[in-house]
């Protein structure tokens, strides 16, 4: 390929990855403003000096606003406790199934393995309003397990993992069976840490997905101590008093671990996400 | 007593048998009971309360015929097509052309790719929320900032419930009709956020669909001496089909589910201008005691997402690997 084709085609992409990346930095450089200059016309670009103590104060803003002791420590714990038992939960009920459905012949396999994954066909609006009223009848409303439990199974993670399941070859589990291992000690000790690559994979999209999920804990959940962190952050945008500059403190601090996590594994983000793309 | 342990036996070996036979079923069970509590049986639910009023009567189609003659529900569904329209085809093109530019063997390529995939994982609550904050309709908004450079009025972005399209027409001094109006500016406002949060997720799947094409047909072509454009032609294109339907297919189906974006950047004053069906629902639910509309609207959301399934199975099918 010719010099400049390359160059122009460097000056394309620069000139995307800016765009694509200044909303950040303008997150950012708001964030370290003082109010005076988040009402500047025209706005300045960088603050005259970094404001660091938005952060403390966006971390407690929502202190002051509820009345309550509600900060964003209990915003972040919810959502840590919450995405770390989505998480597992995933893991636990996908291995199983997957396992069952690659590597045991029973009755009705087939069927049941259609059956799970026309499930992925029902978008959540549909069961929405008819979840909510389940977890009103069982008395979730403002518990945790109202955030947990409807999210422990995922289709698309047994689909995957049966993948793997169905890719060790038969001989493993034969030569298990001779040493007098089981199902059970075959699936836990050889089978789930040959799958690590997928389970690495679910691992991190449910714990995002549970990291990023809205609008369901904004409908199971009112009490100020049971609010994760986008519900926290919404609050903080609801009310008037809040300016621009708390407001983008408390959205970094909402994108920033999630940031951190993704540039240590971003190989693994992206492969799983291509993975599902080709997977259809 | 030795027909007695025979018996022990008998039962010690039959329990055993079950044990062993109900197996796969106790594997699966976790997941089974929680898909059946809280995805089948909730669909079936939905169906119910469509079909009954808030009192358990059942009223046929009734709430399905209210649904049809409000002029709201016709306007979410229009807002929800605009917004496929204005979302999809333009990520998909953009996608395409930067992965293309990606997979010239650039030096850079893993930073580029790490930039621009970086909105997709963010939380879409805090990235609108910063949107909004470029959108803010004051004179110190980023975006009117910009106008204002380039000589253009600024504007109320996502307080703006006009049609971008009257509005462009004022601009040019044309009198453009009301129902060619075409989506609220408050809407253009979501769809260049969407825009911004998915791109990279298409660029990475156009990469992923790139690097399955092998190298060897482009060498030929090239020996052959095919040009750029007509190795893009009968090489890329043909081959990356199947990516391309998978991506219009899933945008299409994620975009008709979109709820975050619009209900973070759409103050509740000019909540009309975004109100797509997922909104509708949401607002039905929170706004009336009787359900039944509100699933009614839900249900046939289903049916438009189970047609685009459909369709994707049919032309896809073939090509799915399990």
């Amino acid at each position: 390929m010719s010099t400049g084709k390359k160059t122009a085609s460097y000056l394309i992409l620069l000139f995307g990855a800016l765009l694509v990346a200044f909303p950040f930095l303008w997150m950012l450089s708001t964030s370290l403003k003082t109010t005076q200059e988040t009402g500047a016309s025209p706005p300045r670009l960088l603050p005259a000096s970094p404001q660091w103590q938005n952060y403390p104060e966006a971390w407690s803003t929502a202190k002051k606003i509820s009345g309550d002791t509600v900060t964003f420590t209990v915003y972040f714990r919810n959502s840590l406790i919450v995405a770390a038992a989505v998480t597992l939960g995933v893991l636990v009920t996908s291995i199983l199934a997957a396992y069952a459905f690659a590597n045991m012949h029973f009755r009705g396999r087939g069927v049941l393995f259609i059956l799970f994954l026309s499930t992925m066909m029902i978008p959540f609006e549909v069961t929405l309003v008819p979840n909510i009223k389940t977890i009103l009848s069982l008395g979730w409303h403002n518990t945790f397990l109202a955030l947990m439990v409807p999210w422990m199974a995922n289709v698309f993670s047994i689909f995957i993992l049966r993948q793997f399941f169905k890719n060790i070859p038969h001989d493993y589990f034969e030569a298990a069976q001779i040493d007098g291992c089981g199902h059970w000690r075959y699936l836990w000790q050889i089978a789930t840490p040959m799958a690590a690559p997928a389970l690495v994979t679910i691992t991190i999209f449910t714990f995002l997905g549970s990291w990023n999920a809205f609008l369901w804990p904004l409908l199971v959940t009112d009490a100020p101590r049971m609010r994760v962190v986008q519900v926290g952050l919404h609050i903080l945008m609801s009310e008037e008093s809040t300016n621009y500059n708390t407001l983008m403190a408390a959205s970094a601090i909402v994108i920033i671990p999630v940031v951190v996590l993704y540039l240590i594994l971003q190989r693994k983000f992206i492969e799983g996400v291509s993975g599902a793309g080709l997977k259809g | 007593m030795s027909r007695g342990t025979d018996n022990q036996h008998k039962a010690v070996a039959a329990a055993g048998w079950l044990w062993t036979k109900s197996r796969p079923y106790r594997y699966l069970a976790p997941a089974a009971i929680l898909l059946s509590a809280f995805a089948i049986y909730p669909l079936f639910h939905a169906l119910h309360m469509s079909l009954h009023s808030h009192r358990g009567r059942f009223v046929h189609l009734e709430n399905y015929k209210t649904l049809v003659t409000e002029t709201e529900f016709w306007r979410s569904l229009g807002v929800s097509v605009w917004y496929v329209v204005g979302t999809v085809p333009i990520t998909l093109i953009l996608g395409f052309l930067i992965a293309n530019l990606l997979f010239q063997r650039l030096r850079a390529l893993g930073l580029f790719r790490t930039i621009y995939f970086l909105p997709y994982v963010t939380s879409t609550v805090a990235a609108a929320m910063v949107w909004r904050w470029i959108f803010s309709p004051n004179s110190h908004g980023l975006a009117n900032t910009v106008f204002q450079w380039l000589g253009v009025d600024a504007q109320r972005w996502y307080y703006e419930p006009t049609g971008v399209f009257i509005l462009l027409g004022e601009a040019l001094g044309i009198h453009v009709p009301g129902w060619a109006g075409g989506p609220s500016l408050a809407l253009v406002c979501v769809m260049i956020f969407s825009i911004w949060h998915t791109l990279g997720f298409d660029i990475v799947i156009f990469l992923a669909g790139l690097s399955a094409i092998p190298r060897e047909m482009y060498e030929a072509a090239e020996v052959d001496g095919a040009n750029g454009w007509q190795r893009m032609r009968s090489i890329t294109f043909p081959l990356l089909t199947p990516t391309l339907f998978f991506l219009a297919i899933i945008s299409t189906i994620r975009s008709f589910q979109t709820f975050n974006q619009i209900y973070i950047m759409t103050p509740t004053a000019n909540r009309a201008a975004t109100q797509n069906l997922t909104m509708l629902i949401f607002h039905r639910y929170y706004e009336n005691p009787d359900y039944g509309v509100a699933t009614a609207v839900a249900c046939a959301l289903f049916l438009i997402i189970l047609a685009l399934t459909a369709v994707q199975i049919k032309v896809l099918g073939p090509k799915v690997h399990y």
